[in-house]
């Protein structure tokens, strides 16, 4: 009875296209944003601004960026982490090399260059498909990395290939402290979140969802396969470039090439499936949960080993974390494979109806 | 250009190719029953590895020890068809790729749990030491050892290929990779048929892991070697066993003479993604590689 659309009739153009046509998700929309721009600064501590929740975000943003490429455009892709490498070292570039532009221009121009590296290892998507394009990603993600260590302009020359990212000012305030990093970082993630999710709802989103559900159908009513497939690579590495950017600049503060590995792209999947393939809600529960999880499970061992008097050594608690990792993304798959953005939405079709059983 | 070396680099990058074959094995025999691309294979290699060294640790004897990790490894087989394939039919191809990753975590985890995380060597009785009328004769360096892995790679291959050709099970499991429906209605157990394919995944691993474990040591790294096979598996093609191998031999030999021949011009370490472009290079021209099915696209 609370919550339902009855009774909320839309009478004009604006009304049928707003993002939340029910009162009440724009009310607790608002209420969210405000609680994360307002309350979290005021009540969270350090170790929860700068660890916990900052890369939260800034995965969400990535884990976005893929979901744009693998869940509405349907082009699987295991280079999320090469396109994030090139956005933090470009940024790195740009802030160093042209210190007038200011950090924010910086980190775009970075991300566009992602986009630009993008669209090269996107070409190959326009012959092979499936798991053949899944592996083509693969050579993007090592020959980034090996040319990030290998050629000294990119990381100014640095002995080790490892970078120090500057400190970031915007009109001489500076960002130097956990709880402004996560402001700055939270307002990008929201401006590119509502971004992508008009995007997603535009012709351009239309057009990659129906490249994703039969491709040939898609170019016979006259969507330009060409155009669409590379702007979904280019638009999924701008976001992902951006959230490589953010990642040396308000999380790492000291980035190494190794920071971007394979590891880090499939963890980016594993917050897509999880989160909710071909949904932007999804991609923040996706990120939250596997970034939570492994803290949670460390929390738990640090309990257990404390309740019980037992000393579990580090790496037996490392290959427990492993094993449970593992078994909870086939448990998920198996359970809800349409990901945690679908149990929401059940979520919400129950309210409908709630209190009544029909 | 001298060319001794140049054989010499060749036939090592061709032995090398086979190697990375075997892996390829591992993957192609489950997307040929099943659709299912296996990431979790590289990390089948390293349990099988680790569970032979570590019986063979104790004192057992060889043959004793292979016995035993093969029925592990069947069983893991079955099992993983019974817990983790089967609630998964129906889903689409990324979700089944998804689960396998998990499964590769689920893998090592355990597999180091139970064993412990640290190297060991692993002896096979076949010393890595050049052939001695080969280096004497034509003064071309090969190594025995990885002569022995390609005869043993290449019997697994007829072994397979006679497997597939003229035993029931082959015949079904061929049935079953044709088509699952089909394949149903003349009454094949699907369900037998898969834990089968996995169950024979699980010994191909457990070659490929003999192997690389006897040339690289049984370590963590080990699990990495399935992304060597994966250009192997594009260049190939997913469904063919045969073209595991051809696609083997390309890889290794351009790898290792690109490493030699081109590599001092770039820096070295090309060789982390060199397979990569040339797989890639030869998707463009054929997108299914070189002997995968032909896809045909209907609306």
């Amino acid at each position: 009875m609370l919550y339902r659309e009855a009774g909320q009739f839309k009478a004009t153009y604006a009304q049928d296209q707003q993002i939340f046509p029910i009162r009440q998700d724009r009310i607790a929309f608002a209420l969210l944003l405000a609680a994360a721009f307002v309350v979290v600064p005021l009540i969270a501590n350090q170790y929860w601004l700068s660890a916990i929740l900052t890369p939260f975000l800034i995965l969400s943003l990535a884990t976005l960026g893929l979901n744009i490429l693998t869940g509405y455009a349907g082009q699987l892709s295991l280079g999320t982490a090469a396109f994030m490498a090139v956005g933090a070292f470009m940024a790195y570039n740009f802030v160093l090399r042209m210190p007038w532009l200011g950090v924010i221009p910086s980190f775009i121009l970075a991300g566009l260059c992602a986009a630009a590296v993008g669209i090269v290892f996107g070409l190959p998507s326009l012959r092979i498909k499936g798991f053949y394009l899944a592996v083509a990603t693969l050579a993007c993600q090592f020959f980034v990395l090996w040319a990030i260590q290998r050629i000294g302009w990119i990381t100014n020359y640095s002995a080790s290939g490892v970078i120090t990212a500057q400190k970031i000012e915007i009109f001489a305030y500076a960002f130097d402290t956990p709880v402004r990093k996560y402001l700055l970082t939270l307002a990008i993630v929201a401006v590119m979140a509502l971004l992508a999710k008009n995007l997603m709802r535009s012709e351009t989103g239309r057009a990659f969802m129906a490249v994703r559900d039969m491709d040939v159908a898609a170019s016979v009513i006259g969507i330009p396969m060409m155009k669409t497939k590379l702007l979904a690579f280019a638009i999924s590495s701008f976001y992902c470039g951006m959230a490589g950017a953010l990642y040396a600049y308000t999380y790492l503060g000291t980035v190494e090439p190794e920071a971007f590995t394979l590891d880090l792209s499939f963890r980016i999947l594993f917050m897509v499936i999880i989160g909710g393939v071909g949904s932007i809600l999804g991609s923040f529960l996706g990120a939250a949960f596997i970034t939570l999880l492994p803290i949670f499970l460390s929390v738990l061992f640090g309990g257990i080993s404390h309740a019980t008097g037992m000393e579990i050594s580090h790496a037996v608690v490392s290959n427990l974390e492993l094993i449970i990792f593992g078994g909870l993304i086939i448990f998920f798959l198996i359970v809800e494979p349409q990901g945690l953005a679908r149990l929401w939405q059940i979520a919400k079709e129950k309210l409908r109806l709630w209190p009544f059983p029909h | 250009m001298n060319v001794a070396f140049f054989f010499e680099v060749l036939i090592g990058g061709l032995l090398a190719g086979v190697m990375y074959s075997l892996v390829a094995l591992g993957f192609v025999l489950i997307y040929k029953a099943s659709g299912v691309f296996n990431f979790a294979q590289g990390a089948m290699v390293f349990l099988a590895a680790l569970t032979f060294v570590s019986i063979m640790k104790m004192g057992i004897n060889f043959w004793l020890a292979l016995a035993v990790t093969l029925g592990v490894m069947v069983a893991f087989g079955i099992g993983i068809e019974k817990i983790v394939l089967r609630p998964l039919v129906n889903q689409p191809p990324i979700t089944l790729f998804m689960a396998t990753i998990g499964l590769a975590f689920v893998l090592e985890g355990l597999s180091q749990l139970v064993w412990g995380s640290q190297p060991h060597g692993l002896e096979l009785g076949i010393p890595d030491v050049p052939m001695q009328w080969l280096s004497q004769k034509w003064n071309i360096n090969v190594s025995q050892f990885e002569l022995f892995a390609a005869g043993v790679a290449g019997a697994m291959v007829a072994a397979l290929a006679l497997f597939f050709q003229y035993t029931r099970i082959g015949r079904a499991l061929r049935a079953v990779a044709d088509d699952h429906q089909a394949a149903l209605a003349v009454g094949i157990p699907l369900k037998n048929i898969w834990a089968i394919v996995w169950a024979v995944a699980g010994f191909v691993a457990l070659v490929a892991g003999l192997m690389w474990g006897a040339r690289n040591g049984v370590q963590y790294a080990l699990t990495f070697i399935a992304l060597k096979a994966l250009p192997v598996l594009i260049l190939g093609g997913f469904e063919s066993v045969p073209g595991a191998i051809i696609g083997g031999l390309i890889i290794g030999a351009s790898e290792k003479l690109a490493e030699v021949y081109i590599g001092p011009m770039v820096g070295g370490g090309i060789e982390s993604w060199f397979a990569y472009v040339i797989a890639l290079l030869f998707l463009l021209v054929r997108p299914q590689g070189l002997f995968g099915e032909k896809i045909i696209d209907r609306v």
